[in-house]
């Protein structure tokens, strides 16, 4: 009992070392490729539209959600203390330091990461990856390397887009039970932020986007088990690439505040 | 006299070398304890269409995967076109893997674009220096060649299976290949448009003068096409002739493949 036990765990350990090595060549392998010419630009540009453009609708809504619900739902509070009049400054910091990366790249690893996973698996399943490599084209190269980047680049270009609205809605949201001007509101805003406040938080997105784009198309790239093996590369993908957000955003926090310090 | 015999054989020889485009010696391929293809000894001439049998999982398609590198080998020697695949640099292996065409059992078009698109990708990377009006051309030509010109610009999902299988077909054709490779191309498909298949493998074979290499289950697809048939089994090959000779085999496992 105690051996197989011993042995479940063994494998269980092999098996979570060999995907790290195996993930971490993967990212290797994009690091040698990306410099390497030629250079698919029209397929990064493809990639940047479908990643970015065609998740604003859905960051948008989700953004202008948060900063709503989040002033909502902080008024009571602060109206106990009688520092309602911080609730621009304190939504404001919330949304741009934490919460509008954090869930964006949450939603973006759902859309993106999972959409990312599924095509490649669904390619690698149909023999299209086989099909380019015979057409004389780098896969990896055609495939991965334009997908990662677009991620990386487009994340924190629909972060500020997120925060701009969130802190729309938070404005709306004051102003359901108060009358605050515009000009007063952003004014507070502005002044709350530092510039410890939003570079930081924007710099941790080009890693969320990183290893949202690179998990997704090594669970894709990587992917077997036929049909049963799209399904589970495309939640995999959306598993491990939040959990990574986690992960990256504590390391993030813990180097800016010793930055600061 | 000695001599002038001893020349004639030799010239003999390079004729017959120069009419080999695929040769296979001893090649073997393991996939960790799965030795799938054991002893593949095989050559296929210019011009000839070279049918193969064998039940699934023997390694067929890993066989002309091998060739065209997608599946590297692990012992033995590929000769393509008279050149030993192995002693050859990564950029000549390119020249040589240009000359290759590959229909893939699904037809391996792109889902995310139209036909169009899907037939002018290999010639973008091949062809850089093509214009749009000389690649419309071969598009069309391509697309004309297998009785799909209509079908230009619509998408892989509005595709049937067999119409699917054209374009893969024409896609391989843009590039003028000089071998085939074709993985089980009427799988899947009715036997009217498995018959239309067949043919069509016939016509390009003809019009293009192309060599190929046909894995099959379909035998009356076998019977129409094939100027040799090779039987694979247990990772060796089993049996090689016409389909006539093959047909009337005293094996009772090899009839059964004709029966």
């Amino acid at each position: 009992m105690e051996n197989s036990s011993k042995t479940i765990s063994d494998s269980v350990l092999r098996k979570f070392f060999l995907e790290v090595y195996s993930i971490s060549a993967f990212t290797l392998r994009f690091f040698k490729e990306v410099l390497k010419p030629p250079y698919e630009l029209n397929e990064l540009l493809k990639q940047s539209f479908l990643v970015g453009y065609k998740s604003l609708p859905l960051i948008a809504i989700t953004g202008f959600i948060i900063g709503l619900v989040l002033t909502i739902q902080s008024r009571p509070t602060l109206a106990k203390f009688g520092a309602e009049s911080w609730l621009p400054a304190m939504v404001a910091v919330s949304i741009i330091r934490e919460i509008g990366p954090v869930i964006t790249a949450l939603i973006f690893a759902g859309k993106v990461g999972s959409g990312i996973g599924a095509e490649l698996a669904s390619m690698k399943v149909t023999e299209q990856i086989d099909a380019m490599q015979v057409s004389d084209t780098n896969p990896f190269k055609y495939l991965v390397v334009t997908r990662v980047l677009s991620a990386t680049l487009m994340l924190p270009l629909l972060v500020i887009f997120a925060d701009a609205l969130g802190l729309c809605g938070s404005y709306i949201g004051i102003n359901i039970k108060g009358d605050v001007s515009a000009y007063l509101y952003f004014s507070q805003v502005f002044q709350s932020l530092e510039f410890n406040d939003v570079i930081p938080a924007i710099i941790k997105t080009v890693f969320f986007g990183f290893a949202i784009g690179i998990i997704g198309s090594y669970k894709g790239y990587n992917s077997n088990k036929g049909t049963e093996g799209v399904g589970k590369a495309a939640n995999t993908s959306v598993v491990f690439a939040s959990l990574m957000v986690f992960i990256i955003d504590m390391i993030a926090v813990q180097i800016a505040s010793l930055l600061q310090n | 006299m000695t001599d002038s015999t001893t020349l004639i054989k030799k010239g003999d020889d390079n004729k017959q070398n120069d009419n080999i485009v695929v040769e296979m010696i001893h090649l073997k391929k393991s996939f960790e304890n799965n030795h799938v293809l054991q002893d593949i000894n095989l050559v296929v001439n210019k011009g000839e269409n070279v049918v193969i049998l064998g039940q699934s999982g023997t390694g067929k398609s890993v066989l002309i995967k091998c060739i065209v590198g997608l599946v590297e080998i692990d012992d033995g020697k590929l000769i393509l076109f008279g050149q030993d695949i192995s002693l050859l640099k990564n950029t000549e292996l390119v020249q040589i893997y240009r000359k290759i065409g590959f229909l893939f059992q699904s037809a391996a078009l792109y889902d995310s674009m139209s036909v169009r698109e899907n037939l002018e990708f290999p010639l973008k990377r091949q062809q850089r220096n093509l214009k749009k009006e000389e690649m419309d051309l071969l598009v069309k030509e391509a697309l004309h060649d297998v009785g799909l010109e209509k079908a230009i610009d619509l998408s892989p999902s509005e595709l049937s299976g067999g119409m699917r299988k054209r374009v893969g077909l024409a896609r391989t054709l843009i590039l003028k290949p000089e071998i085939m490779l074709y993985d089980e191309p009427t799988t899947g498909l009715d036997p009217i448009t498995s018959k239309e298949i067949s043919n069509l493998i016939l016509e390009v074979q003809k019009k293009y003068n192309t060599s190929s290499i046909i894995i099959t289950h379909d035998i009356e697809c076998a019977k129409l096409i094939a100027n040799r048939v090779i039987v694979i089994k247990d990772g060796v090959c089993a049996a090689e002739g016409s389909y006539a000779d093959l047909e009337k085999s005293t094996d009772p496992w090899i009839r059964s493949f004709f029966e």
